[in-house]
């Protein structure tokens, strides 16, 4: 799985996978990531719940 | 009881209706969570595969669900990517609809290997060549995306709102909705075309095996073609069943309409190209393997599969449903438009049970025979287990989530009692009665 | 893309002699420690790793003719390396060996999805739907050298790779790298009464089996022995095992074949 694993083989197919496989996740990771931190930091500045 | 998470404006059946329906479809749930259990205990000899039917029923299933889940990424892409501002009415329920096929697939996968234990050996010593490696990743990371895209409609519930954070949280989500939606989109086409993949490659099967591009077979882009057709289909037959229990409209006819026609017209090419891909298959590839086409649907005594199958899923479930779909009256109609949103997904039901169960029917040495299968009462069990949890699913949000936003105004509440939803007359205020903020004309 | 001395073990199997005893069944369970249930009449749900069918010509009395066909699992090649099975297995627990041409399975590794089982044309691979139970004091006649399976997870015949690491074991401690051929052979080889069954090297010259079934290595393996054919060999598969028969029906129902080609040229 990892490149320190015995069965790796740096070949086109493990970049192109694991490429798009990573960049997919971190796309997710860092938008929830960006919407959790915008969400205290809101909260801070006293923006508050507002309904709608 | 419960009207304080019932969102504003709307009316619910009283809380003891609400429960027997949960408690009936509880009821089915857990025959399904008792086979289920049986087969984690006792291992899949509970069912009636074998060795020439190593996937049966379930991985049909998984297939089935998966490519129906499919409107919720393409609502998803002509919402935020296309940005047809209408779908906005019925995105939310295409995302539900889409959380309930994709985590019942997984339950499903979760079951239905030898060493579930070992589950994880798919994504730890992963094999980048197989199509199901591929599939799992991509499913699993699409799941995570249909939850943070299903998230905010959680967070609407009236009383988490009232929670700053989570009402900040929500806001923010839908901000950037468009980012998740497109990285759905991008996992969706490579998964929906591995599981097309999965028959695809299979060198060794000539019924299954098609030549493509590259490292992709045509039934790559066939089966994600044939998800982002049906699936918006699917998610209409749901609408209409939703309309027809809760005795409510719920979605405008342009919105539905709009939807039926992108799909008719998406169903359209997808069965131009089928056809093209079966015309070859069947003139080139198959007899380079030393198969006639009409081998594969006769001379099976014992076994169902004949050309009848081809000429329902491709005529009555293909180019029918997308010809009725085309036309404005054939949308408009709505026994018309029922009977095409019917058809496609009964058509894409089909294929998947053609490219799997069909594939692994047919002999592919000249000496053995054509092998059968019918599925076990556990595997029709854990398959029904998700439709009630699914029924469960949407009840429960139905009733506490403002999933449908032209629900309030469709259903103003002080129209005379033309829905039949609350059984009794209201004389006490906790049972889902209206809000106090309304108008005064009850109680 | 093999190497210099990579070899391809391979059987030759001759149908004419084959009497479909079934000594080679039954010599490849006890060595192969494969499990069996009380009532075993449901051959779809039998763990066989090889198995004889019985092939008729199909023609009536008295001009019907029979052969029997042991297949074991015929260690595809596919194109480099690209055994059917083995490109479609999700967790990598199987593994086209290029030195050995040995297809292998990994009973730790594998956790039953059974993509391989769809994937193979030969149902040379079998599941174990039940654990194996063995009956009291049987234990004690398993293989050592054989590790028992479990429930839930695919096996199928290894070319009793067990024998191959025992003679690489032997010929190191006898400060040899090579072994000869008669060191390496398989249970069903030795058990078969009738000396059907031939394994070796198919790269070596000096082996039996290359002799006999004379590989094409420029049209990806393809016999040029005409009594030779390989199962389903037009799916482009390049297995192992090159039968060989005298009866020209026989060679026909090794393959499949389109009406217009059967009135043609005869295949190898």
């Amino acid at each position: 799985m990892l490149p320190f694993s015995f069965e790796w083989i740096w070949d086109p197919s493990h970049l192109v996978f694991h490429g798009g496989l990573w960049y997919a996740l971190s796309i997710i990771g860092l938008g929830v990531t960006y919407c959790v931190i915008k969400a205290v930091y809101d909260i801070t500045k006293g923006k508050g719940g507002q309904h709608h | 009881m419960d009207s304080a998470l019932i969102p504003k404006g709307v009316k619910r059946c009283p809380i003891g209706q609400f429960l027997l329906w949960i408690g009936a479809n509880g009821a089915v749930l857990s025959w399904g969570v008792f086979a289920m259990l049986l087969i984690y205990i006792k291992g899949l000899n509970q069912t009636n595969m074998n060795n020439a039917y190593g996937f049966a029923l379930w991985i049909w299933a998984d297939l089935a669900v998966i490519a129906l889940g499919g409107g919720a990424f393409f609502t998803g892409f002509l919402r935020y990517i296309v940005g047809k501002d209408e779908i906005k009415n019925i995105i939310n329920f295409a995302v539900l609809i889409g959380v309930i096929c994709y985590t019942s697939a997984l339950l499903i996968l979760g079951f239905d290997v030898g060493q579930p234990l070992r589950g994880w050996y798919i994504f730890w010593h992963a094999n980048v060549h197989s199509m199901l490696t591929e599939v799992a990743f991509c499913l699993s990371a699409y799941l995570i995306v249909l939850i943070i895209e299903y998230v905010p409609v959680v967070l609407e519930n009236r009383q988490i709102d009232k929670v700053p954070f989570f009402h900040r949280l929500g806001h923010n989500m839908h901000e950037i909705m468009a980012v998740f939606a497109a990285t759905g989109v991008f996992l969706s086409f490579f998964h929906q075309g591995s599981l097309g993949g999965v028959p695809g490659v299979l060198f060794g099967r000539p019924f299954g095996y098609r030549e493509g591009v590259f490292i992709w077979p045509w039934t790559f882009f066939l089966f994600t073609w044939s998800a982002a057709a049906v699936g918006p289909c699917f998610t209409i037959l749901i609408t209409k069943l939703t309309e027809k229990i809760t005795r409510k409209k719920l979605v405008k006819d342009n919105v539905i309409e709009l939807l039926a026609k992108i799909s008719g017209w998406m169903i359209l090419f997808y069965i131009t190209a089928k056809i093209a891909d079966t015309v070859y298959w069947a003139t080139v590839t198959a007899p380079s393997k030393g198969f006639t086409f009409m081998q594969f649907y006769t001379d099976n005594p014992g076994s169902l599969y004949g050309l009848w199958i081809l000429i329902l899923e491709i005529g009555i479930c293909g180019v029918l449903p997308a010809f009725i779909l085309i036309t404005n009256k054939g949308r408009k109609n709505q026994a018309t438009l029922l009977l095409a949103v019917f058809l496609a997904v009964l058509g894409v039901c089909l294929n998947r049970w053609v490219m799997v169960l069909q594939v692994l029917a047919i002999p592919v040495l000249s000496f053995e025979s054509w092998a059968t299968y019918l599925p076990s009462w556990q595997e029709i069990a854990t398959t029904i287990l998700p439709v009630a949890y699914g029924v469960i699913m949407i009840s429960t949000s139905y009733r506490y989530l403002p999933i449908f936003p032209q629900e309030q105004e469709l259903n103003p509440i002080d129209e005379p009692a033309s829905e039949a939803q609350s059984a009794e007359p209201e004389p006490e205020t906790t049972d889902a009665g209206p809000e106090p903020e309304l108008s005064p004309a009850e109680s | 893309m093999e190497k210099e001395n990579a070899k391809k073990y391979g059987m030759v199997i001759d149908l004419d002699k084959c009497t479909g005893c079934g000594a080679c069944m039954v010599a490849c369970m006890a060595e192969n420690n494969v499990p069996f249930r009380e009532d075993e009449t449901d051959k779809l749900l039998s763990v066989s790793w090889m198995r004889v069918y019985r092939l008729t010509n199909r023609k009536p009395f008295p001009d019907t003719e029979e052969c029997f066909l042991p297949r074991p699992c015929q260690h595809c090649e596919g194109h480099h390396g690209h055994s059917p099975c083995v490109s479609v297995c999700p967790a990598t627990a199987t593994d086209y060996d290029m030195d050995t041409g040995i297809v292998s399975q990994i009973y730790p590794r594998c956790f039953g999805c059974r993509y391989c089982m769809a994937a193979c044309p030969y149902h040379v691979r079998q599941f174990n739907w039940w654990d194996p139970i063995w009956p009291d004091g049987m234990e004690r006649m398993l293989n050592p050298g054989v590790s028992v399976r479990m429930r839930g997870v695919v096996e199928k015949c290894s070319f009793c790779i067990q024998r191959y690491q025992a003679a690489k074991e032997q010929a190191y401690m006898e400060e040899r790298r090579e072994i000869e051929e008669d060191e390496y052979q398989t249970a069903c080889t030795e058990a078969c009464p009738a000396g059907a069954i031939i394994f070796g090297d198919l790269n070596n010259p000096e082996h039996a089996v290359h002799q006999i079934a004379r590989p094409d290595p420029k049209h990806e393996g393809r016999s040029k022995n005409p009594r030779a054919f390989r199962l389903l060999e037009r799916l482009g598969t390049n297995t192992k095992i090159y039968y060989l028969s005298s009866r020209d029906w026989v060679r026909k129902a090794g393959d499949n074949y389109l009406k217009d080609e059967l009135k043609g040229k005869t295949h190898s």
